[in-house]
């Protein structure tokens, strides 16, 4: 494999990787602070994939400036996942908190499934495919291929401002720090006077519209039918466990790997690229079964 | 009192043979049919489900198939093989349905055909290509009212030949699923008895369904191959070629052969560029050359634009074939049944004898119930007529020619034949159709 | 096994299924895949009595269910044996994977298991050549019992051993609950450390419960592939593995009936809601599922056993 064939696998690997971070990130955020695994995080991938066409359609229609369209993506995962999320938090997560893990992971599921059916109800079955956004900011070249712009730097832009700015949050603001508390130690925190459920309810929005963010950027390049919620949900699972459950660093490094796997297959051995993601997380587990970048283990007793 | 019970006896006698001829005839003609309506393919099984919707209508407005009303039960494809099969059986054990129209999908086809067989009941094949089903097994209920893979890519390779005959290297696309494989398959092997040194630079296998070829385009633009095909089809193809318009891809000097984009042509409008070779699995196109002027197919095109808004794709027509070969094949089992309704192994054996046109040349059907439909490609072109390409350079491709003959196997024909055959398109026979 | 009340539900229930196939002959499909996704259910509830949940347990009834195909296909097999083939298949392989997967708990258990799940599922939709790839792989009716039987016959016949291997499996399971490695099964759940000062090795009696499940599992996908004549990779799909054990928690976790009432609750609100519910079958039975986390956590059939219970014997038969 030449060294022009590796810079593209490189170019594919990381915008895909770019998605699927946005993803995993918010995935991992609220199972940092609430440690529940949120199955119903795909449904607002897929609904905020959703929205955004029914945004981009709209703009259209309605004869707005054709500006607006990158703008409005990032509206609608505002709007999904920070509604949806708070939703979800305020009518299901917030009073499963206490109850058995089990329990926990199949209200989600079933929080899932209800998304899955009143997407299909509100957008139908047909496929959505709205890329306005990504033929307005054409393409550029890179070692003699064409790559749209959108892909090569809108997507990567947003996912290191979300790592930076996401660091940054956690670092360096009040409540950001209240949040990291939350994440160590609930009791603790609530014991040292942090409001717990006002910090939940906020970062259960961020991870949420972070998710829609996903699905909010993918809808120009891809199209959206039902099952496709389900199909993220579980990649951005394998990148989520690889990490290592709330590390956020651990989950863009881990992204990039399964990315640049899922990439360079295509390129090397076509046939197994659907394997890729799944073979690195069993190998990854049962090496390290907390991940890669995990720190201390909290696991339940 | 003797005169008054056999007075009587006859009466009865008379009144039960009536009645037992008329319960010979069901109250209703209940077919199942099956089309995506849900996910990728629905662009594609939403509008022949229409166009079922709408003949059905007529064809009961005109008294039905032998005096006897048809009622449609849909299954969505969509929803998975083994759920569809589910579906398959509950219509044939729960609501009696002896007559399913079945399927789009070629995986969904080969599900279905030893199903309909084992439970005794007709199954119309009316959309799916792969030509495994028949050919590996003859069957009694099962029966194709269009063309197969082997004659659609025979069919495509030469008219490829005739139209850019010089090249080096192919690249492939396809759904990783029956369809896209046979149809690979058979494509190869056929191109390789024309060019035997032909080079193949890359062959990618994406999911059905896929949602992203990104990474495929890149490699695509990558390797720069002479000739790029895909015989993807519905959601999955205008995925593919938009996000390959998006990159460029079609300007990079590659000659695209899509077997299956007249379905898409209206959909992506400004999307699809000229220079394609497109197919459209038969020789049906709402600008058919022969059959465009046609006022019966006028009718047809002219109440689906009202119906739904768009112009019929091969699906439709697909459709139409197989409802109007199940209106010929019930009637000429009627008859030879001597007036009485016919049982399903009737009907499929009167469809294996049978010649029946729709709304292009007239099909032919063998007796392995397999339909011979002649083949029209085109290339594409774009005109001020239409927001959308059109085909230009069209020439219809005669089934016998290019269709595997009865008792073969498709993979090993195609390895035998004439290399001559090549330039056969070329010839006086052939008429090209440009578009007006 | 349980009180003379909870047998005689039992009775009445298979009496009313059986009533149900004689009177709708069509009926006989959905309950056969009724009968077999109870069967995986309880495979799940035995690992739920560990307090541990699998997101991937569907891949053992999808391994007997490609096992059993490839003997169908390879060589002329008799029904029982298929289901014997395949239900020892995914026993050996939980008894494989288990060895790994005894090592983990809480989510990690249930990731590792998903990860393994959804490796097969990709293997299977992409080797087609071997596997039939995303279409499956079909297989022709075979034998059973050493009779050649017509479509009907055969589903009677099958449906007779699935209510047949759904009994028995229920008292075993129950059995095992009662007994010994049972009761050492639901201590990891509740204090696993105080388990192994018992000087039990709970890995051991984990891995236990594991191929117990997956033998379980295995059953159920033989029967399903039987039933269909077809296997595919959707058989072990994520989200069949979160059914299954949706249906867990819907029937009931802490018995075995409440496998069999959540899976039959399960099938006919799928069968009904196209007719009736404009197939929003997954809303409707999300929300129920939601609802009774909060209301009745112990399931349908929890709702129910605390009626079945046997009073305290006063002399005389209740």
């Amino acid at each position: 494999m030449d060294a022009s064939l590796i810079v593209l696998a490189l170019m594919d690997g990381v915008s895909y990787a770019a998605l699927l971070f946005l993803v995993a990130l918010g995935l991992t955020l609220i199972f940092g602070v609430m440690r529940i695994l949120n199955i119903a995080h795909g449904s607002l991938y897929a609904w905020g994939g959703y929205f955004a066409a029914t945004l981009g359609l709209a703009i259209t229609q309605f004869g707005l400036p054709a500006w607006l369209g990158l703008p409005a993506l990032f509206v609608a995962a505002l709007v999904i996942g920070g509604l949806l999320g708070t939703l979800l938090e305020w009518a299901l997560l917030r009073r499963i908190l206490d109850k058995d893990p089990i329990l926990q992971l199949l209200v989600t599921f079933a929080a899932f499934m209800v998304l899955e059916d009143l997407q299909r109800l509100i957008w139908g079955t047909q496929p959505v495919f709205v890329s306005d956004v990504v033929n307005q900011l054409g393409t550029l070249q890179v070692v003699g291929v064409t790559y749209t712009r959108y892909q090569l730097l809108v997507l990567p832009a947003v996912a290191v401002a979300a790592f930076f700015g996401l660091n940054w949050f956690l670092n360096r603001t009040a409540l950001g720090r209240q949040v990291t508390a939350v994440t160590h130690h609930r009791e603790m925190a609530t014991a040292m006077g942090v409001n717990t459920h006002r910090v939940m309810g906020l970062t259960i929005a961020i991870g949420g519209a972070l998710g829609a963010l996903g699905g909010a950027l993918a809808s120009p390049t891809t199209s959206f039918t039902p099952g496709i919620g389900a199909d993220m949900m579980v990649l951005s699972f394998a990148v989520v466990a690889t990490a290592g459950l709330g590390q956020i660093g651990g989950a863009a490094l881990a992204a990039l790997m399964i990315g640049l796997a899922r990439s360079f297959a295509v390129y090397l051995m076509p046939e197994v690229e659907v394997l890729m993601p799944y073979l690195i997380m069993v190998g990854v587990l049962l090496l390290r079964p907390e991940g890669l970048f995990s720190t201390v283990a909290a696991r339940r007793i | 009192m003797r005169r008054l019970s056999i007075n009587a006896l006859l009466v009865t006698l008379a009144l039960s043979s009536s009645l037992a001829l008329a319960q010979d005839k069901p109250a209703e003609l209940k077919i199942g049919i099956s089309t995506f309506t849900s996910g990728a393919a629905s662009v594609f099984g939403v509008p022949a489900k229409a166009a079922a919707e709408m003949l059905i209508e007529e064809m009961n407005a005109a008294g039905g198939i032998g005096g006897v009303k048809i009622s449609a039960t849909f299954i969505d494809e969509g929803i998975g093989g083994d759920k569809l099969l589910s579906e398959y059986r509950r219509l044939v054990q729960e609501q009696g349905v002896k007559t399913m129209l079945s399927a789009i999908s070629s995986g969904n086809c080969n599900i279905v055909a030893p199903v309909a067989e084992d439970l005794k009941i007709l199954n119309v094949m009316w959309d799916c290509g792969t030509e495994k089903v028949l050919e590996n097994k003859r069957y009694k209920y099962v029966v194709r009212t269009q063309g197969n893979a082997t004659t659609e890519m025979v069919a495509t390779v030469l008219y490829l030949l005739k139209m850019k005959p010089d090249f080096k290297t192919i690249a492939v696309i396809n759904q990783d699923y029956a369809w896209g494989r046979d149809s690979w398959e058979i494509f190869i092997n056929t191109l390789r008895v024309f060019k035997p040194d032909i080079k193949v630079v890359a062959e990618m296998f994406p999911k059905l369904g896929a949602s992203d070829f990104s990474t495929e385009i890149s490699r695509l633009q990558a390797l720069k191959p002479d000739i790029v095909l895909s015989t993807s089809w519905g959601g999955d193809l205008d995925t593919l070629v938009r996000q390959a318009g998006q990159r460029g891809l079609f300007k990079q000097g590659a000659t695209f052969v899509l077997p299956l984009l007249e379905s898409s042509l209206e959909r992506l409008g400004d999307a699809v560029p000229e220079g394609i070779i497109a197919g459209a699995r038969g020789d049906h196109y709402w600008l058919h050359p022969e059959t465009a002027n046609d006022p019966k197919h006028k009718a047809f095109i002219a109440k689906f634009k009202a119906r739904t808004g768009a112009y019929p794709i091969y699906p439709t027509y697909h459709m139409a074939q197989a409802l109007v070969g199940l209106k010929t094949g019930f009637e000429a089992a009627i008859k030879a049944n001597g007036g009485k309704w016919p049982a399903p192994d009737q009907v499929a054996e009167a469809m294996r004898k049978m010649k029946f046109t729709a709304y292009g040349r007239e099909i032919t059907m063998r007796e392995d119930g397999q339909g011979l439909e002649a083949q029209l490609l085109g290339v594409t072109k774009r005109t001020p007529k239409y927001p959308f390409a059109v085909l230009d350079k069209m020439v219809l491709v005669p089934a016998e020619l290019v269709t595997t003959p009865v008792g073969q196997l498709s993979t090993s024909w195609v390895k035998g034949i004439n290399p001559a055959l090549a330039k056969v398109l070329s010839t006086d026979q052939f008429k090209t159709h440009d578009f007006k | 096994m349980g009180s003379p009340r909870l047998r005689l539900l039992v009775a009445l229930l298979l009496a009313a299924v059986l009533g149900l196939c004689i009177a709708l002959p069509w009926i006989k499909t959905p309950v056969l895949l009724a009968l077999s996704n109870g069967l995986a259910v309880l495979g799940v509830i035995v690992l739920i009595r560990a307090g541990q949940v699998s997101f991937g347990h569907a891949m053992f009834a999808c391994l007997a269910g490609y096992g059993v195909a490839f003997a169908g296909r390879a060589s002329h097999l008799d029904a029982l044996l298929l289901v014997a083939l395949g239900s020892v298949g995914a026993a050996a392989a939980g008894a494989l994977i288990g060895l790994f997967m005894v090592r983990y708990r809480g989510i990690f258990f249930g990731m590792l298991n998903l990860a393994f799940s959804m490796v097969l599922f990709s293997v299977l939709g992409k080797f087609g050549a071997i596997t039939g790839g995303t279409d499956g792989l079909r297989f022709d009716r075979p034998t059973f019992a050493g009779q050649a039987l017509e479509r009907e016959g055969f589903e009677t016949a099958l449906l007779g051993l699935a209510l047949l291997l759904a009994v028995l499996a229920g008292l075993a399971v129950q059995r095992y609950f009662g007994s010994v490695n049972g009761q050492a099964l639901a201590a990891i759940k509740s204090n696993e450390t105080r388990l192994e000062y018992l000087g039990i090795s709970a890995k051991r009696v984990f891995w236990g419960g594991y191929v117990l499940s997956a033998a379980l599992c295995g059953i159920g996908g033989s029967l399903f592939a039987l039933t269909q004549g077809l296997v595919t990779p959707e058989m072990g799909y994520w989200v069949r593995s979160g059914e299954v054990v949706f249906i867990a928690i819907l029937g009931g976790s802490g018995h075995a009936v409440g496998a069999f009432v959540g899976a039959f609750v399960f099938e006919f609100v799928k069968l009904y809601a196209a007719a009736l519910l404009t197939g929003a079958w997954q809303l409707v039975l999300g929300v129920v599922l939601i609802v009774m986390v909060f209301a009745a956590p112990t399931g349908l059939f929890g709702l129910v056993e605390k009626h079945l219970r046997a009073k305290v014997p006063q002399g005389s038969k209740p």
